[in-house]
């Protein structure tokens, strides 16, 4: 998302999500406000605290190299979350959602509702930005701003104020990727963070300026972990006890090789 | 006038090439050295063991350097390299009982060599993907270093015996040779004088063709192809020389804490060496060294200095600000810091304090 629009991959993103679940937290449980409401202003503040952020440390860095700020959204997890441990700890808390172990029985099939409400919000976030980067003035600005920020400027369209737009919308939605990973018995802690750097791949995959693409690499990989899990481990057992998680790496690091811009990445033209 | 000629300008090519600018840069690292000398006698064990893994943390650096400072490849897999060269030295020292030169010469060769395997990446790859896939190497590389029991020994780690000996001379036991040294301040002047040969290679390296040539790859590569500098020799190149002081630094390591876990090579450590170069100074040997013994002394110092803090908590549980909270914050906030406002690190602090009173009492 941020990449989309700013040319930036943040690694900060699951910092992210672990504070955007914190923040539910101390609204829900903590101050006590109906769930919806909690998850709403935790949207709000975490896309306020990205924008702070992106104003104060990312926009200095605009037009340094690349590197400088790879290695600054790096900074940035140990600050969110220290932070975060700072001031809620290190132990699991839970996040006060209403759905809690609840299931669904419907035609045989006995699903948890807290599935059935992550499948929705993530088709509809997932809907909702392939319509905003294609169909929306806002998110061709977006797209014209990355791929061009002098161009779009002399279009009329504000470069900061996009950045700024596309930190925001980022922050909001570690918040619902926040409560849906830390929803029910499970709660939520510190090592949440460590979920983003395991969408690192299906985001390389797909191709890191597509949306299709992140779709398709987050099922393709889905896909490939649950599958080397039920066939390949148990019969491979010299791969080691785990090697479903580190198969999506090794399938990422095939696929580049052969595709270096991913599958449904646009190849970057270089002209001397 | 004479205060003039005193400065030193850059009037030829050759200045710039030279290893010492002055005669104040020699006898500031024979000061330098003396003082090296001196220390491991005059601190307590603690800050020796301290030091000692500081100079370890350098050779890693100057490798990581070699890499992402001259030739501007983003790499988060330094630590997998590191871990090659532990269980290398494990393995070489260990089972087959090879003496330490070769041990520690063979380790970096390991690593040198797998480095070169993973070159070609970052000939397919640019920025952020190669970032991305040198991630997914650490994470792999983790994953066999867990498993690849025989070898590792699993998560519960190896134990090491790579003696630091050459005939009965052995800097782990040299009251064995008359002298008055504990091992700690053995493997000081061990690992320092390694920084030492490696760093001063390192300098020579990078002041002359194949420094020009990485710095060429840096800054346009394509311009460079152009030009006849090959991206295919000197990207590799860089890989195999960069893991290979990355191997070297996991030996040395291995040897001086005589025990490995595949813990102990994770994404953590890739970052503090990235956070090593920054601090200290991309692109400059003496940056990497120094931001190796800032970060490694960093968290010892704030432990000292936290029971003086008052809104340091002894326990993080309910929240509150602990000693670990405080460090890792520290740490994350040095890297942005540094990005922002001293991109070139420490060293250019310096580099522009000398500048200034160089040019004493004029400001440029």
């Amino acid at each position: 998302m941020i990449y989309r629009a700013t040319g930036v991959i943040n690694f900060a993103q699951g910092s992210l999500v672990v504070l955007g679940a914190f923040l539910t937290h101390q609204f829900a449980v903590r101050m006590g406000l109906p769930f919806v409401l909690a998850v709403l202003l935790a949207m709000a503040v975490a896309a306020g605290a990205s924008m702070v952020i992106e104003r104060l440390v990312l926009r200095p860095l605009v037009g340094q190299p690349l590197f400088a700020s790879i290695l600054v959204t790096l900074g940035l997890v140990f600050v969110i979350e220290q932070l975060c441990a700072a001031i809620w700890g290190y132990d699991v808390v839970l996040i006060g959602d209403p759905w809690g172990v609840r299931t669904l029985a419907a035609g045989g099939v006995t699903v948890k509702l807290l599935d059935l409400w992550s499948l929705g919000l993530t088709a509809v976030v997932v809907a909702g930005l392939f319509t905003l980067f294609r169909r929306s003035t806002l998110g061709v600005a977006m797209r014209a701003a990355a791929s061009d920020p002098e161009a779009a400027l002399a279009h009329g369209i504000s470069p900061r104020t996009i950045h700024a737009l596309s930190w925001g919308i980022a922050g909001a939605i570690a918040v619902i990727a926040g409560i849906l990973s830390s929803a029910g018995p499970k709660g939520v802690d510190l090592t949440l963070g460590l979920v983003a750097f395991r969408a690192f791949p299906a985001m390389i995959l797909g191709g890191m300026d597509s949306t299709e693409g992140a779709v398709a690499g987050g099922l393709i990989i889905g896909l490939t972990e649950v599958m080397t899990a039920a066939y390949v481990t148990p019969s491979a057992t010299w791969l080691g006890g785990n090697f479903h998680i580190v198969m999506p790496y090794l399938l990422m690091i095939l696929i580049l090789i052969v595709r270096p811009y991913g599958l449904f990445g646009t190849a970057e033209v270089r002209r001397v | 006038m004479k205060r003039l000629r005193n400065l030193r300008l850059t009037i030829r090519y050759e200045d710039d090439l030279v290893l010492f600018r002055t005669r104040l840069a020699k006898t500031g690292l024979v000061l330098l050295l003396a003082v090296g000398a001196a220390l491991p006698l005059l601190l307590g064990d603690f800050w020796i063991t301290i030091l000692v893994h500081a100079g370890i943390a350098a050779v890693g650096a100057i490798g990581l350097n070699i890499l992402t400072g001259f030739t501007g490849q983003v790499s988060l897999g330094h630590a997998f390299f590191l871990g090659i060269g532990a269980y290398a030295a494990a393995f070489l020292a260990g089972r087959w009982n090879l003496p330490f030169p070769i041990w520690l010469i063979g380790g970096a060769a390991l690593g040198g060599v797998i480095g070169g395997l993973a070159g070609p990446f970052a000939l397919r790859l640019r920025g952020h993907y190669l970032a991305i896939v040198s991630l997914g190497l650490l994470f792999l590389g983790n994953h066999v270093f867990e498993h690849w029991t025989s070898l590792t020994g699993g998560l519960t780690g190896t134990a090491v015996s790579a003696p630091v000996a050459i005939g009965s001379f052995d800097l782990g036991n040299l009251r064995g040779v008359g002298l008055p040294l504990t091992r700690n301040q053995g493997f000081f002047y061990f690992t320092w004088a390694v920084v030492l040969v490696l760093g001063l290679a390192a300098r020579n390296l990078l002041r002359s063709r194949p420094g020009r040539a990485l710095q060429a790859v840096r800054d346009r590569d394509q311009a460079a192809e152009v030009i006849g500098v090959s991206l295919v020799h000197w990207k590799v190149g860089a890989f195999v020389v960069s893991s290979g002081y990355a191997a070297c630094a996991g030996a040395m390591y291995a040897a001086f804490a005589r025990y490995v876990s595949p813990l102990d090579w994770g994404l953590f450590l890739s970052i503090q060496y990235v956070a090593m170069i920054v601090v200290g100074g991309i692109g400059s040997v003496a940056g990497s060294i120094l931001g190796a013994l800032f970060l490694t002394l960093l968290p010892h110092l704030v432990e000292a200095a936290s029971s003086r803090l008052p809104f340091v908590a002894a326990t993080g549980s309910r929240g509150g600000i602990t000693v670990f909270t405080l460090n890792q914050m520290l740490f994350g906030l040095l890297i942005i810091g540094f990005l922002l406002w001293e991109p070139l690190g420490l060293i250019e602090l310096g580099r522009r304090l000398k500048r200034y009173f160089g040019a004493w009492p004029f400001s440029y």
